[in-house]
């Protein structure tokens, strides 16, 4: 498909929205995910504000279904839910708390828009191929997005799930590594360096896609080639830098899981305003 | 006493449920000729994952199925059904109450060839802590059949521990069944001896042999370890001067340690007749072990005279 810059200009829009949406959930001195969430924010936008067929009820069975197997970064995914009117504006502040309905992980009881439990790392893949074979029994036309962490992949079970997923055709899954190059303890390279991640998952039988995970018409791009794609899943391995958006966080581990300060707080919001003139 | 397989009427019951439900389908960890599911995947091949050898991955499967409204059960060794993918069945599955049916097929130590490895003596234990589990350990092979068949309706997810042997029949047929029930199997007064799996029958043997010492001992079958029925479970226990818990399984954490729980405020003696905090090992056949782990009706009759003088 192609896009035009009004549709790129306005995925844009919606991934700086998230950004923004982030910051409400952890203001300055509030430990949070940002890391993370923000590296998978361009690309969660692009899905559910272009991509992902979405309906006015998260319930709709003819939905396509987002996974976010890191569960910790589901920040980006709660923006989505406001934005998409399936939570309350005023529950971003509330996250994690006992009060609120947006949990420290995802939780499909208590927030409209979550489809499983995951943030035990490892398990969401095999949870979006277990629905991506059920959606084929129903022949259902709906597709199966998980976001996958580079950290996370070490998980014996990401490779289990890869595996099956070959094994069954399931060409209605779609896997995106956000491949941000750090973890909850430092680079990736470092604590536990994986070689070959893409020649990997091609000889597992998936097909690969390299993109660069901030370009919006990138990831738009690769989701299009990965739905034309038939008789086997797709990995999009999205080069992605953890903290995105947020030059004091950018590329440190620091910020996986941590409280801004007020003064990086300030810097935070102000980005957001320079982005927003900017698009 | 008619004998009959578990296992076998798993497998044929997990068909007769495909037909009746287009929505059941099975998940199998290269066990399946030993669990027989593979029943399933040759009635109904298209509705049969079979996932290799990776149970973490068959078990969050199950989770993704239950998630577009499919009835999965999923098949393996109770061993590696539920313990080695016990995070899986946590996260993925009970936190947010899936109909997964998670099958512990050669429970206990009914695998007896196999050894420690592939004896499960701690599954009911790690399944009942789990919120929103529920724990079901069927004594024969019709109860099996019963509870499959409430299984499949049933909301939230279920284990079931099932006997690769076959076991002497007590279910009526005939009779209704629902998750929760408890079974009177034998009336007695003196004891109540509250059995589960192949320690039903063993307990029955134990009751006729203590009825010609003037002893009567009233048998009770718990086939549903979670919930547990307290009020009749009290019931029960109404004029006996002690009771007795028999399981195939770790005397800590298992049926024994929930029906004391349960009876904890009952000021009746308690005596547990179960493995003594052990792993199994090989044997030519089922019968030496449990002769060698103390599941015998001469160590349950032990225990109700034990009990009695406490």
């Amino acid at each position: 498909m192609h896009y035009t810059a009004q549709d790129i200009r306005d995925v844009k829009r919606k991934a700086i929205d998230i950004r923004a949406d982030i910051l409400q959930m952890i203001p300055a001195g509030k430990v949070g995910h940002l890391g993370g969430s923000c590296s998978a924010a361009d690309i969660t936008a692009a899905l559910y504000f272009k991509h992902m067929k979405v309906f006015d009820d998260p319930k709709n069975p003819a939905r396509d279904r987002c996974i976010f197997s890191k569960g910790h970064a589901v920040l980006a995914q709660y923006a989505c839910f406001v934005e998409l009117g399936y939570v309350d504006r005023s529950e971003l502040p509330k996250v994690k708390t006992i009060n609120g309905i947006l949990q420290g992980h995802p939780d499909m009881d208590l927030t409209p828009g979550i489809e499983a439990v995951t943030g035990s790392l490892g398990q969401g893949l095999s949870i979006s191929l277990g629905m991506a074979l059920g959606l084929k029994l129903d022949k259902s036309e709906s597709r199966v997005y998980t976001i996958l962490g580079d950290g996370e992949i070490s998980e014996g079970q990401i490779w289990e799930a890869a595996m099956a997923a070959a094994v069954f055709k399931a060409d209605n899954l779609c896997a995106i590594l956000d491949h941000n190059g750090v973890q909850a303890t430092g680079p990736t390279a470092d604590v536990f360096p994986i070689p070959n991640i893409k020649e990997k998952w091609a000889t597992f039988g998936w097909n690969v896609i390299e993109i660069d995970g901030h370009d919006i018409e990138q990831i738009l791009n690769a989701l299009d080639q990965a739905k034309a794609t038939k008789g086997q899943p797709t990995l999009i391995y999205a080069n992605t830098v953890k903290g995105k958006g947020f030059a004091f966080a950018e590329g440190k581990a620091k910020y996986h899981n941590a409280a801004m300060t007020e003064e990086e707080y300030k810097m935070a919001l102000e980005t957001i305003e320079k982005a927003r003139k900017e698009v | 006493m008619e004998k009959k397989n578990c296992r076998t009427v798993y497998g044929q019951t997990l068909v007769e449920l495909g037909k009746k439900y287009e929505n059941v389908v099975a998940l199998e960890a290269d066990l399946g000729k030993s669990t027989m599911s593979y029943m399933f995947g040759e009635a109904f091949p298209e509705r049969y994952f079979q996932v290799g050898i990776a149970e973490q991955n068959m078990a969050s499967m199950a989770a993704g199925l239950a998630l577009t409204g499919k009835i999965p059960f999923v098949n393996s060794f109770a061993v590696f059904s539920s313990g080695r993918a016990y995070d899986q069945i946590r996260s993925s599955i009970c936190i947010p109450n899936l109909s997964v049916r998670v099958c512990g097929s050669s429970a206990g130590l009914s695998d007896y060839g196999d050894g420690k490895t592939h004896q499960s003596v701690d599954d009911m234990a790690i399944m009942r802590v789990l919120p929103h589990m529920t724990v079901l350990s069927p004594m024969d092979a019709v109860e099996t059949e019963k509870m499959m068949w409430a299984m499949a309706e049933h909301k939230g997810p279920c284990y079931i521990r099932i006997n690769r042997n076959d076991l002497p029949v007590y279910t009526d047929p005939n009779e209704e069944y629902h998750i929760g029930k408890i079974t009177t199997i034998r009336e007695g007064s003196d004891v109540v001896v509250f059995a589960t799996g192949v320690m039903v029958s063993q307990s029955v043997a134990a009751a006729e042999l203590l009825e010609k010492e003037g002893i009567s001992v009233r048998v009770v079958n718990i086939s549903t370890i979670k919930p547990l029925d307290v009020a009749a479970l009290k019931e029960c226990c109404q004029g006996v001067k002690g009771i007795v818990t028999a399981e195939e399984h770790n005397v800590m954490g298992g049926m024994g340690s929930a029906v004391c729980e349960a009876l904890c405020d009952s000021r009746l003696p308690v005596k547990m007749v179960g493995l003594q905090d052990t792993f199994g090992r090989s044997a030519e056949n089922y019968q030496l072990l449990l002769e060698k782990y103390h599941l015998m009706p001469e160590d349950v009759a032990a225990a109700v005279k034990a009990v009695l003088k406490a």
